[in-house]
C-alpha cells in the first residue's frame, strides 16, 4: 500500500519560509529524493556524476566561486547547471543574493532559485530532515492508535469488535487518542513508525449508537494526541475455542507494518473481559519487558530452577 | 469419570512450553480435568495451576477427567504426554 511519495517546490517554500527568487519558475516540480547536492564540483565543470535530481544546496564557498569566474566562463557553467529538468529547485543559503547570471538563467528555465537565512550545514539539515519525514513510505490501517501510559498502542481487529468502544474507555481513564477507524502510518525511520490521523479525522471517534464524537471537545486537549510512534499492535477477535491463546506470553508474536516488525498481541473478545484494561496492563508489561523484566521468562526459569532441583 | 497414569518423558520436566501445550490440549475438551502428582491435584486447563507442580522428568501423573469428553481427554493428553509435548525425547 505504500506509494512513492513527492515534495512539490512550493510545499517545501510554504513549510521552510523561503525566499523566492524566480517568482515566475516551476513551483510544481517534484522532490523525490531525501538527499541534497552541494553542486560544487557541479559548478566547476565536472558534470558526469552531477546528482541532477536532488535539491541543490549553495553556501558560501560556491557562491564565492561563482563569483570569481570571468563573466563569460560563470555564463557558460550556470547555463548547464539551470538545463537539468530533473533539478527541482536551488537553494542558497546564509541570505546570501544570488548572482544576477544564475537569476536569470534559472528564470529562463523554470528553476525555482531560492533562498534561506539559515547557515548552509542548519540548512542542509533542517532540509534533510523535512524531506525525510514527507518523503516517509506511508500506509493507511484501519484500526484505532491510542497512547496508554506512553506507549503507542494500534488496535486492530474487524469492524464491529469494539475497538473504537475501547479506545473511548481508555480516554475516559485518561488515555489518549490519536486516530481512530483510520491510522496513517508512516515509517519514518528503519524501525520507526508514526501514526496520526488523516487531516478529515483529526480527535474524532465513532461510536455507533452515538454517532460522531470529538474526543478533544469532549474530554479535553489531554485526551488527543496528533502524532505517536507505534510501538504494540494489539488484535482484537471474537473469542473462537478452538484457538490456542498464548498463555505464557514467552514467545513475541511481531507483524509487520510497510518494513518493519512490531510486536503483537491477540486478545480474544468475550463478554465480561474489560479490554480497556487488558489493554492498559498489557501497555505496562510492554514497558516493563523494555526496562528489562519479563515476568513470563522469570516465572519460566524460576519453574525450571524448581524441576532441577527436584532431580537432584 | 476416566483416569490414567503416565510418566512425564521431557528431559527438562514440564516446563513452561510443554506445561502450556498441555493446558492448551486440556482446554479443547467440555470435561472437567485434572492433573495429580503426589496427592496434590490442579485444574489442567490452568497454566499456573499445571506449572505449580514443578513436575520433573520420570515423575508419575494422573490424567483424570470428568464429563461428557473425558475418555477422549484422558487419550489425548495421555497421547500427547508419551509425544514429549512438542519435544523430542
Amino acid at each position: 500500500m505504500s506509494k512513492l511519495r513527492a515534495v512539490l517546490v512550493q510545499e517545501l517554500i510554504d513549510a521552510l519560509n523561503m525566499t523566492v527568487f524566480t517568482p515566475d519558475a516551476d513551483m510544481q516540480r517534484r522532490i523525490t529524493t531525501v538527499d541534497i547536492n552541494r553542486p560544487g564540483l557541479a559548478l566547476a565543470g565536472y558534470l558526469r556524476y552531477h546528482a541532477a535530481e536532488r535539491v541543490q544546496l549553495l553556501g558560501r564557498t560556491e557562491l564565492s566561486f561563482l563569483q570569481g569566474m570571468e563573466a563569460r566562463e560563470q555564463a557558460l557553467r550556470v547555463f548547464a547547471f539551470c538545463s537539468y529538468e530533473q533539478t527541482p529547485c536551488v537553494i542558497l543559503a546564509r541570505g546570501l543574493t544570488p548572482p544576477d547570471a544564475l537569476v536569470r538563467e534559472a528564470s529562463a528555465r523554470g528553476l525555482a532559485m531560492l533562498g534561506t537565512h539559515m547557515v548552509t550545514t542548519r540548512a542542509a539539515a533542517i532540509l534533510s530532515t523535512f524531506l525525510e519525514e514527507r518523503l516517509a513510505p506511508e500506509t493507511l490501517v484501519h484500526g484505532v492508535l491510542v497512547d496508554v501510559y506512553g506507549i503507542g498502542i494500534l488496535i486492530t481487529g474487524s469492524s464491529g469488535i469494539g475497538k473504537s468502544e475501547t479506545a473511548l474507555e481508555l480516554v475516559k481513564r485518561g488515555h489518549r487518542l490519536v486516530a481512530d477507524d483510520a491510522v496513517v502510518i508512516r515509517q519514518i525511520s528503519d524501525n520507526t513508525l508514526v501514526g496520526s490521523p488523516p487531516p478529515l479525522l483529526q480527535y474524532l471517534l465513532e461510536i455507533r449508537g452515538v454517532g460522531v464524537l470529538n474526543a478533544m471537545t469532549l474530554f479535553g486537549a489531554g485526551a488527543v494526541r496528533t502524532y505517536k510512534k507505534v510501538v504494540v499492535v494489539i488484535h482484537l477477535e471474537a473469542w473462537r475455542d478452538d484457538m490456542p491463546y498464548d498463555r505464557l506470553g514467552i514467545d513475541e508474536q511481531t507483524v509487520r507494518i510497510l518494513d518493519t516488525e512490531i510486536p503483537s498481541l491477540t486478545i480474544p473478545v468475550r463478554p465480561g473481559r474489560n479490554l480497556a484494561v487488558i489493554i492498559e496492563v498489557a501497555a505496562m508489561n510492554h514497558r516493563l519487558k523494555q526496562i528489562g523484566y519479563n515476568a513470563a521468562q522469570v516465572f519460566a526459569d524460576q519453574l525450571s530452577q524448581a524441576i532441577n532441583e527436584q532431580d537432584d | 469419570m476416566q483416569e490414567r497414569r503416565v510418566t512425564i518423558h521431557n528431559p527438562s520436566g514440564l516446563h513452561a512450553r510443554p506445561a502450556a501445550l498441555l493446558v492448551q490440549t486440556a482446554g479443547k475438551f467440555v470435561s472437567e480435568v485434572q492433573i495429580e502428582k503426589e496427592g496434590k491435584s490442579v485444574d489442567a486447563k490452568s497454566v499456573l495451576g499445571v506449572m505449580s507442580l514443578a513436575i520433573a522428568q520420570g515423575t508419575g501423573v494422573i490424567i483424570r477427567a470428568n464429563g461428557a469428553d473425558e475418555a477422549e481427554a484422558v487419550t489425548a493428553i495421555a497421547e500427547i504426554i508419551e509425544q514429549g509435548l512438542g519435544e523430542s525425547n
